[in-house]
C-alpha cells in the first residue's frame, strides 16, 4: 500500500507530467472537476499553483452536500419536528443551513437528530427503538447510493416498519449536460469524478463529448492521478478530440460495478432534482420506486415545510456553478468563514470554499 | 466493597461513600497523604515557581485500544506540567461516576492511574468522587490537576518562537485519534494502531538538560498538530513551515485517514511532544529526544521563519505548497 501510494506522489513523475502539459496546453483551456474530492485533493496538495498559466481548474457543483437546496433541508427540518421520529444523517449535513434553521440548530433545540457513519446504523437503530420512526437523510451522488438501496432492501426484507429514508440523492452525468449549456461558465473539459464512475463507468458521459465536443477524463484523487488527468484532457484540447477517456485505471472498469448499477436501478428511478445554485435539472434525482414506496419518508409523513427562500448574501450559488472562484465571493473570509459560515460551501468538509479557505492564502 | 455497581449512595457522603473511598480509591492509590483521609493534602513543596495545570477527560468510549481514561487522565496532565519546563509532582483527582458503572471497570481505570503515574513518578494525593444518575455522566469522567515546580533557569513561552528555529516531533502522529476513532460506536474498522497516550516528563526533561534555550514545549492533543503549531506561530507572531516528508505517521494511520477523509495533522495525539529549539541545540535535543522512551522516532520536521503571524505552511510530498489550517469544529468522516 505503502509502494503504491508512494508512486501516486512521486514528486519526479509530478514534474514530468506539469511540464507534458504545458506543452499540450497551446491556449488557455478551462477545466472543471465535478467531484468535492477532486477540490480537496487539489487544494490539499497544492496543484493548482504548479499548473502552467493555459490552464485554469474550476471547482464544479461536485460536493453533494453544497448542491442539496434549501428546499430539502427545510423538509428534513419538519420531519424532525414531528414528534417521534429520528432523523439519522452524515455529519456534514448537521450544519447547513436551510431556509431558516440547520439541522445542529434543530437538535440544539431539543429536536432529536443524531449523526451515523452508514445508514445500515440508522436501520440497527429502528430495530432497537421501535416506538420512533427512524428518518434516514439520503445525500450523496452514485458513490453513495448503492449501499442506501441495498439498506432500503434490508429495511424491506426484514420487515422494518420504522424506518424510512428521504431521498436527496442526485446523479452527475445530467448535471454536466447543465454546466456545459450555462452561458456564463465557459467549459472546455471535465475531470470526471473517480468514485462516482467506480460505480457507473465511462459510458453515462460519452453524450457530453458526442453531443456538446467538450472532452473528460476519468481521473483518480492522488496528485500524480489528478496531472495525469489533467494532461490526458490538455492534449484531446489540443488534438481537437472530444472523447471519454479513463486515467482512472485501477478505480474504473469499462461497464463500472454491474452489481451496484442493479442495485440502483431495482430501487430508484430517474426523477427531477433541485440543484443549489443551478435551479432543477431533469433527471439528475433519484426518486424510491413504488415497489419500495413504504420507505418513502416524503410519502409516510405529511408534513408542510414553509417557502424555501434563499440565504442574504450568500453567492454559493455561482460558486458552485463555476461562474465566480470561492474568493470571488463578496463575503468570503469577511462574514463567511468555517467558524461562521453563512453557506455550505463553507460548511461541508468537501465544499469549494472550505477548500480554499483551509489551504490557501485568500481571505486571510 | 460489596455492590458489583456504583450506586447513588456511594457519592452521598456516608458510609457507603467511605466503603468505596477506602475500599476502592484508597487501596489502589495507596498514598501516604490520601491515607490521612484529610479533606485537604498538606505537602512538602520545594521553594521556586510552581506550574499549576488542570483537565477533565470525558474520552468515549473509555476502554480503547493502548489505553483508558484514566491513562489519559494521569499522562495528560504530567504532560501539560511538564510543558512549562517543571517536574511534575502531585495530582488530584476528581471523579464524577455514573449510576450503574461496573466497579470492575472503575477499578482498571484506577490501576492504569496508579501505573501510569508510578512511571511519571508522581503522587496521587488528593481526591474527589461525585456519583450522578444514570442517564448522565457518561460512564465516568475524571479531572485532575497537576503541580510541579518549575526548573531552576527555564523560560519556556510559546511567544519564545524565532525565525530560524527548528520544529521537532517526538514520533507518529495520529495514534491516539485513530485509535479511538476504530472502536467508536458504528465505524469499528479493523487496525492494530494503539492509542499513544504516555507520560512524557521525563523525556522533556531530558531536552532541557541537552538543549537547555528550548523555546518551548507544547503536546498536540485535541485539534492535532495544526492547533498546536497554529497557536504557537501566533502567539509568537511568526509563521512555520512543515515538510510533509519529514512527519512521522504510521501506515495505518495513513490509511485510516485517508478512509475517513481526515487530516492527520488535525487528528489528537496523546503521547507526543513538540518542540521549538534554537538551530544550534536541534541535533542535541533530537539526539535527546531519540535517547528517552516514547521518543524513538523524533524528527525534525520543520522551521520557524518570517511570515504572517500564526501562519503555518505544508511543504507536500509532491513538492507544492499549502496552508495547514485549525480544526474548527468536529473532525467528520467522508460521504463519498
Amino acid at each position: 500500500m505503502a509502494d503504491v501510494q508512494a508512486a501516486w506522489r512521486d514528486p519526479e513523475l509530478a514534474k514530468h507530467l506539469v511540464e507534458l502539459i504545458g506543452k499540450a496546453a497551446d491556449r488557455p483551456m478551462k477545466l472543471m472537476e465535478v467531484c468535492g474530492t477532486h477540490t480537496v485533493a487539489i487544494a490539499r496538495f497544492g496543484l493548482r499553483a504548479v499548473m502552467p498559466e493555459n490552464i485554469t481548474l474550476l471547482s464544479g457543483p461536485g460536493c453533494p452536500v453544497c448542491v442539496t437546496a434549501n428546499r430539502d433541508i427545510d423538509l428534513a427540518i419538519e420531519f424532525s419536528r414531528v414528534p417521534g421520529v429520528v432523523i439519522t444523517t452524515f455529519g456534514d449535513m448537521m450544519k447547513v443551513p436551510g431556509s431558516y434553521s440547520s439541522l445542529a440548530r434543530e437538535k440544539s433545540e431539543g429536536r432529536d437528530v443524531r449523526i451515523v457513519y452508514s445508514p445500515l446504523d440508522a436501520i440497527k437503530m429502528a430495530q432497537n427503538e421501535p416506538d420512533k420512526q427512524v428518518v434516514f437523510l439520503g445525500v450523496g451522488f452514485e458513490t453513495t447510493v448503492p449501499i442506501i438501496a441495498a439498506t432500503i432492501k434490508q429495511a424491506a426484507a426484514l420487515g422494518i416498519e420504522n424506518f424510512s429514508v428521504q431521498c436527496v440523492h442526485k446523479t452527475v452525468p445530467g448535471a454536466l449536460e447543465a454546466l456545459v449549456n450555462d452561458p456564463d461558465v465557459h467549459i472546455d473539459g471535465f475531470i470526471l469524478p473517480g468514485h462516482v464512475s467506480t460505480i457507473i463507468g465511462p459510458e453515462p458521459y460519452r453524450f457530453i463529448a458526442e453531443r456538446y465536443h467538450v472532452p473528460g477524463v476519468v481521473t483518480g484523487f492522488e496528485p500524480v492521478d489528478v496531472l495525469q488527468g489533467v494532461w490526458m484532457l490538455a492534449k484531446q484540447l489540443q488534438e481537437g478530440r472530444a472523447e471519454v477517456e479513463i486515467a482512472y485505471q485501477r478505480g474504473v472498469n469499462a461497464d463500472g460495478n454491474p452489481t451496484a448499477k442493479a442495485l440502483i436501478e431495482e430501487v430508484f428511478e430517474p426523477i427531477d432534482a433541485e440543484w443549489r445554485g443551478i435551479g432543477v435539472i431533469p433527471g439528475t434525482g433519484l426518486g424510491i420506486r413504488e415497489a419500495f414506496s413504504t420507505w418513502d419518508a416524503a410519502k409516510r409523513f405529511d408534513v408542510t415545510p414553509p417557502e424555501p427562500r434563499a440565504i442574504p448574501g450568500c453567492q454559493c450559488g455561482e460558486v458552485l456553478r463555476g461562474a465566480i472562484l470561492p474568493f470571488q465571493c463578496r463575503i468570503f473570509g469577511k462574514g463567511c468563514t468555517p467558524e461562521h459560515p453563512i453557506g455550505p460551501c463553507m460548511v461541508s468538509s468537501e465544499g469549494s470554499c472550505a477548500a480554499y479557505y483551509r489551504y490557501t492564502d485568500y481571505g486571510r | 466493597m460489596r455492590s458489583d455497581r456504583i450506586l447513588l449512595s456511594h457519592g452521598s457522603g456516608g458510609t457507603m461513600m467511605r466503603e468505596l473511598i477506602e475500599d476502592v480509591f484508597i487501596a489502589r492509590f495507596n498514598d501516604e497523604a490520601l491515607l490521612r483521609m484529610d479533606d485537604a493534602a498538606s505537602l512538602e513543596v520545594p521553594a521556586g515557581r510552581i506550574a499549576l495545570t488542570t483537565d477533565t477527560y470525558v474520552v468515549t468510549p473509555r476502554f480503547f485500544p493502548g489505553g483508558d481514561i484514566g491513562k489519559l487522565a494521569v499522562a495528560g496532565t504530567v504532560n501539560d506540567v511538564a510543558t512549562a519546563g517543571a517536574v511534575p509532582m502531585f495530582l488530584t483527582v476528581g471523579f464524577v461516576l455514573e449510576e450503574g458503572l461496573m466497579v470492575e471497570e472503575l477499578i482498571r481505570i484506577l490501576d492504569s492511574m496508579v501505573s501510569v503515574a508510578a512511571e511519571a513518578g508522581v503522587r496521587i494525593v488528593t481526591g474527589d468522587t461525585k456519583v450522578v444518575e444514570r442517564g448522565h455522566g457518561d460512564g465516568i469522567y475524571i479531572n485532575t490537576a497537576g503541580v510541579g515546580v518549575v526548573r531552576e533557569g527555564v523560560d519556556l513561552s510559546s511567544s519564545h518562537c524565532k525565525p530560524g528555529d527548528v520544529v521537532l516531533l517526538s514520533g507518529t502522529l495520529g495514534d491516539h485519534g485513530i485509535a479511538v476513532m476504530s472502536v467508536r460506536e458504528g465505524l469499528s474498522f479493523g487496525t492494530d494502531i494503539l492509542s499513544d497516550a504516555a507520560p512524557l516528563n521525563h523525556l522533556v526533561g531530558a531536552v532541557l538538560d541537552a538543549a537547555p534555550d528550548v523555546r518551548c514545549f507544547r503536546d498536540p492533543t485535541r485539534g492535532g498538530l495544526a492547533s498546536c503549531l497554529n497557536e504557537l506561530a501566533g502567539a509568537s507572531g511568526v509563521s512555520m513551515t512543515v515538510d510533509e516528508n519529514a512527519v512521522p505517521v504510521r501506515e495505518q494511520v495513513r490509511g485510516a485517514c485517508e478512509m475517513l477523509g481526515y487530516d492527520v495533522y488535525q487528528v489528537a495525539n496523546e503521547g507526543k511532544m513538540v518542540a521549538i529549539v534554537p538551530p544550534e541545540q536541534a541535533d542535541a535535543a533530537l539526539a535527546a529526544m531519540r535517547a528517552s522512551r516514547y521518543g524513538e522516532e523524533a524528527a525534525i520536521i520543520g522551521q520557524v521563519t518570517e511570515g504572517p503571524a500564526g501562519r503555518v505552511y505544508v511543504q507536500t510530498t509532491f513538492g507544492a505548497r499549502r496552508i495547514m489550517d485549525m480544526l474548527v469544529g468536529e473532525q467528520l468522516p467522508r460521504i463519498c
